[in-house]
């Protein structure tokens, strides 16, 4: 059977750390991107953030994101942001349980097409207490270029701890 | 910044490159961090002054002679 769903690559962090994570040269013979995230930040709190930026552009005009998350308490909540530099997605932070990861999933449809460019978010800061943040999010890189290059930063922490992981798989809609 | 290298995957060769940050990188995320924490000082001062709000809202309406239970109804 040919395969639909390919794992395109992947990366783990070293013993040093990393600041970020990039996926550069991604090539255009998918339909829809997904990525996988299991990461933890050195942070000092049980959960930190990732912000993602596009084809390295930092203008914040051209993004637009909705997010609704809970925090392990209380009523969720939601938030609107135009700035690629917010909480698109959850992970852990160095707080957190001891060796547990936050995860994270990006479906980025129709990565090459000449139309603005949606990333549906899912993810979870992991954490065995009552403080861990969950979230879906709705995100708009509002460009008509294809997506070549993604980049996965930590908002607050400095960087990503040993063993945190990132896949990027290609979709394809036929065989 | 404690470390200042990145992790760079070429999707088109498949290969791993420990990158350092350069100077613009850096300052990029200097600024990022100081934004984003202005961001997340307007939210907390926006929520706490609508907790406020409703603190004084509730006292109020107290005052005319609602019950707890009343005012508790009139927010769902």
């Amino acid at each position: 059977m040919a395969l639909t769903f390919v794992s395109i690559a992947t990366v783990t962090v070293g013993s040093g750390g990393a600041a970020n994570i990039e996926f550069t040269s991604i090539p255009g013979t998918y339909t829809d991107l997904y990525i996988v995230l299991s990461t933890r930040t050195n942070r000092s709190n049980e959960v930190d953030a990732f912000s993602l930026v596009v084809n390295n552009d930092t203008t914040a005009a051209n993004y637009t994101m909705r997010n609704l998350f809970g925090v392990g308490s209380g009523t969720p909540s939601s938030n609107t942001f135009n700035t690629y530099n917010e909480e698109v997605a959850y992970t852990s932070g160095n707080n957190a349980t001891a060796s547990t990861f936050g995860n994270a999933s990006f479906y980025i449809p129709n990565y090459t097409v000449s139309q603005y460019k949606s990333v549906s978010v899912d993810s979870v800061g992991e954490n065995n207490a009552t403080l861990a943040r969950m979230n879906i999010s709705a995100y708009i890189w509002k460009s008509n270029s294809a997506i070549t290059a993604l980049k996965f930063i930590p908002i607050t922490g400095t960087l990503l701890q040993q063993y945190s992981t990132a896949t990027l798989y290609g979709i394809k809609n036929t065989v | 910044m404690p470390n200042s290298t990145k992790l760079v995957v070429d999707c088109s060769t498949g290969v791993t490159t420990e990158i350092e940050l350069t100077a613009e990188e850096i300052a990029q995320r200097e600024a990022d961090a100081v934004a984003f924490a202005e961001i997340k000082a307007a939210e907390e001062a926006a929520a706490q002054a609508k907790a406020e709000a409703k603190a004084s809202a509730e006292a109020k309406l107290a005052a005319l002679g609602l019950t707890a239970e009343e005012i508790a109804a009139l927010s769902k």
